[in-house]
């Protein structure tokens, strides 16, 4: 299917998210959009799909004018937008999941089980993918889910394809599954759009790329005539220098020690240390037990046994309240349903782990309140209408940056990062890289955990890889490689 | 562009309870001129104080993600307790503080069971409702107390809070009930307590999103349990001035009024899935339903249309304060 859109506009209010924006998508290719966040890239897709009404502009497909006026208006003409935020139903299965709303009834219109579960069944065979079609959603892991997601799209016989952000939950393996279904389904003539922010994926799979800055659009390349650093450019204007910022600090004693980490049944056994001033990356595959060791060195998992040590001294640490004044802060994977309260504005959210720093028993101190806030929202260079802008209207980047604030205002000796730059552009990726060296420098201990190896090897003093709750490596970031670290994160040796 | 919608939807969703709280007195007023008499007013203030005092700390618990159904049976509950003190001859100024603690007691009971009980609150507190009336019943063997003022000697702190008016010196005509003082001050505390203390913000941060506010350090359960035990305070306040204005305690009384607490509440915009609202707001929707009752009873309407009138109204400003 050919889509071609045109100088395509769209405001909400007075603030105009796409001016003149185009796009072009050829038969059977593999097309990349990309666009730092708020660049408009989700804007123009889903003004093809029609969930957004264009301003002005012509959308024409195989060569006719068109215009969707729902999601379904387009699917039914092939085009089927995956969604990054999973749009599944959780307390249902996974064969009840793929048919929503096109059961398969027999003539007396009862649902007809057999036939939806062969049918499912066969869908994930083709897909390479091993879920029970019987299982309860709710018990899949993420990246199961998301796998679920994309076989509901292709139930529907796709000409084009749109998937925003799909391996953000992925692991490794089941990437290389998406890979390899996304390449058949383009032998098959299916048009694919990837929205994604991850450069390597792109490179590895796309064929050609198009560029969007600020609502514009920039340029539509072959990927095989660029290079990532074009794109980069192109992407934000300017000269980024490099991706990771060096960090030249001295490394000190010892801050953070775990010692046989155990827990029921997620880990077990997991002894590591981490130094003032050092970065300590933390690799694995998806589900291998790093979200929860990190959960439970802050309080919020019990453990079986295992000891903690701060500074040398053991510790108790029974909930997340006892960390923060052990002096840990703990920036979580999810920043929308653990890290802030969306609904509240860039003040509040700071405010809530500094509530002492702001009050005098008790009672809020507006003066402190502000400067708090007002630096907060200098320092990381949060772009707001102000102190009272709700999160939920912030881009990724941004909202990140206030957890990054809320967080580094207690003061933490340690600082822990699950997946820090999860959804984030490339401009924010780097003041995010920019604020973990500050901390090192500032004699901070920082985890981070990361799914991204590029990250991980361009950011960490050491890494340590996570398999199925053990501990199978700790290694030095210089004698680092990617190869290493798969292979230790898949259970292997070096 | 947000900037621009706001200035309107927001000025709406500041003022649109109170602006709809004045249309209604307007309205009523236009019609009835006995509605309009300052002496009705106070009367319509004082209706005011038994909901207000409940909706307040109905307030707290549905903005910290919860709901609490006892408050009717914590209200009798408490004023029984207050009212067989003083009938075995226990002095007035021991009963009262006493009936609030056991309020405050009841109120911490539906916070164990949502805490540690991990029930949800809407189950936790049907099951205090009924447990707290059966108990009012048994206590009562299903009687009224009466005579009240009678048994605790003609105690003035007990007729006080609820027939007692507040007089200023220099205009000896001029009476507020005392009721109306009570309302009014604990309205004060509430709207400061929540605005401007940390635990107001520990509250909302519950009710926004307990998951991050407890990685954040809140201690969510000690949260929970303090607006329980607030809303079962204040729904024995407003036990013990009933008691003390209609001179007899009855073990059904306050049935039905969880309900009218929670439409005040949903009335004056708070979120019913907590973290967002204002007491400002709730205080509103208590006076729009007793102006409502007020109004309605003058005008002569049947008690069975002032129910539909009433939903109607509640619908029309839940919708309205939707649309923003």
């Amino acid at each position: 299917m050919h889509v071609e859109m045109k100088g395509i506009n769209k405001s909400f209010g007075t603030n105009q998210v796409l001016k003149d924006a185009a796009f072009n998508l050829k038969d059977g290719e593999i097309h990349a959009l990309m666009g730092e966040n708020g660049a408009g890239k989700s804007t123009l897709m889903k003004i093809l799909t029609g969930v957004y009404t264009r301003d002005s502009g012509t959308v024409i497909v195989d060569g006719k004018e068109v215009t969707y006026h729902s999601p379904k208006e387009a699917e039914e003409a092939g085009i089927v937008f995956i969604y990054q935020e999973l749009n599944v139903l959780f307390d249902l299965t996974v064969e009840e999941n793929l048919f929503m709303g096109k059961e398969i009834t027999n003539r007396f219109g009862v649902c007809d089980k057999k036939a939806m579960r062969a049918k499912a069944q066969e869908i994930m065979d083709r897909m390479g993918v091993h879920i029970p079609v019987d299982a309860v959603m709710s018990d899949l892991s993420v990246g199961q889910q998301q796998m679920v997601e994309i076989c509901k799209a292709l139930m529907v016989d796709a000409k084009v394809l749109i998937m925003d952000e799909p391996t953000a939950a992925l692991t490794q393996s089941e990437t290389e599954v998406l890979f390899e279904v996304i390449n058949s389904l383009r032998k098959k003539g299916v048009s694919i759009v990837y929205v994604s922010h991850r450069m390597e994926e792109i490179f590895e799979l796309c064929d050609r790329i198009t560029i969007l800055r600020d609502g514009t659009y920039i340029d539509t390349k072959y990927i095989k005539d660029i290079t990532m650093d074009d794109v980069v450019k192109m992407m934000i204007g300017r000269e980024i220098g490099e991706r990771y910022p060096k960090r030249n600090n001295a490394i000190g004693g010892e801050v953070l020690r775990v010692e046989g980490l155990t827990h029921e049944k997620l880990f077990r056994d997991v002894s590591f240390n981490v130094r003032a001033g050092e970065v300590l990356g933390v690799s694995g595959l998806m589900g291998a037990g790093r979200t929860e060791i990190m959960h439970s060195i802050f309080g919020n998992l019990p453990l079986v046994k295992g000891k903690i040590f701060i500074e040398g001294k053991e510790v108790s640490i029974r909930n997340p309240r006892q960390a923060i004044e052990a002096g840990i802060g703990f920036i979580t994977e999810d920043r929308k349903t653990e890290g802030l309260l969306l609904e509240k504005s860039i003040a509040e959210n700071i405010e809530l782990c500094n509530l002492g720093k702001v009050s005098t028993k008790g009672v809020l101190q507006a003066e402190k309140q502000a400067s708090l806030v007002k630096r907060g929202i200098e320092e990381f260079r949060i772009r707001c209408f102000g102190p009272h802008h709700e999160c939920d209207n912030l881009s990724g980047g941004n909202q990140q940056k206030v957890v990054l604030a809320k967080w580094i205002y207690t003061d933490p000796k340690i600082l822990i990062l699950d997946e820090p730059t999860r959804g984030v552009d490339i401009g924010a990726k780097k003041e995010i890289y920019s604020v973990i060296n500050e901390m090192a420098a500032k004699g901070v201990a920082v985890i981070m955990v990361s799914s991204e190896l590029p990250e991980v090897l361009g950011m960490s003093d050491r890494i340590m890889v996570v398999h199925e709750g053990h501990v199978t490596g700790i290694i030095n970031g210089a004698d680092a490689d990617q190869e290493k670290i798969m292979t230790l994160a898949t259970g292997g040796s070096l | 562009m947000k900037k621009e919608n706001k200035s309107i939807g927001a000025f709406l969703s500041e003022y649109g309870v109170f602006i709809a709280l004045l249309i209604l007195v307007v309205i009523i007023s236009s019609i009835s001129p006995e509605f309009r008499q300052p002496g009705n007013f106070l009367n319509l203030l004082r209706q005011a104080s038994f909901n207000g005092l409940i909706a307040f700390g109905m307030t707290c618990v549905i903005l910290s993600g919860g709901i609490d159904l006892s408050v009717g049976s914590t209200f009798a509950l408490s004023a029984i307790v207050c009212a067989e003190m003083i009938g075995h001859g226990v002095p007035v100024i021991v009963a009262v503080p006493v009936a609030l603690l056991v309020g405050v007691a009841l109120g911490l009971i539906s916070g164990l069971l949502v805490t540690k009980g991990r029930l949800q609150p809407f189950i936790a507190t049907l099951i205090t409702m009924t447990a707290y009336r059966g108990l009012a019943m048994i206590i009562t063997d299903g009687k009224p107390i009466s005579r009240l003022a009678e048994s605790s000697g003609d105690s003035v702190l007990f007729k006080a809070m609820g027939k007692g008016n507040f007089i200023f010196t220099f205009a000896p005509d001029f009476k507020i009930p005392i009721p109306i003082i009570i309302l009014v001050v604990v309205f004060g505390i509430m709207y400061f307590m929540l605005k401007h203390t940390t635990f107001g913000r520990r509250l909302y941060a519950t009710g926004s999103n307990a998951k991050c506010a407890a990685l954040s350090g809140v201690n969510i359960d000690r949260v929970k349990m303090s607006v329980y035990a607030i809303s079962g305070f204040l729904s024995a306040m407003a036990g013990l001035i009933m008691i003390s204005r209609v001179d007899s305690a009855q073990p059904i009384m306050g049935s039905g009024y969880e309900l009218d607490a929670i439409a005040a509440v949903a009335l004056g915009g708070t979120s019913m899935n907590g973290g967002r609202g204002r007491i400002a707001g709730t205080i509103a929707g208590v006076l729009i339903i007793a102006v409502l009752n007020n109004g309605l009873n003058i005008l002569g309407v049947t008690s069975y249309y002032q129910s539909v009138v009433k939903a109607v109204v509640i619908l029309v400003a839940v919708l309205a304060d939707r649309k923003r």
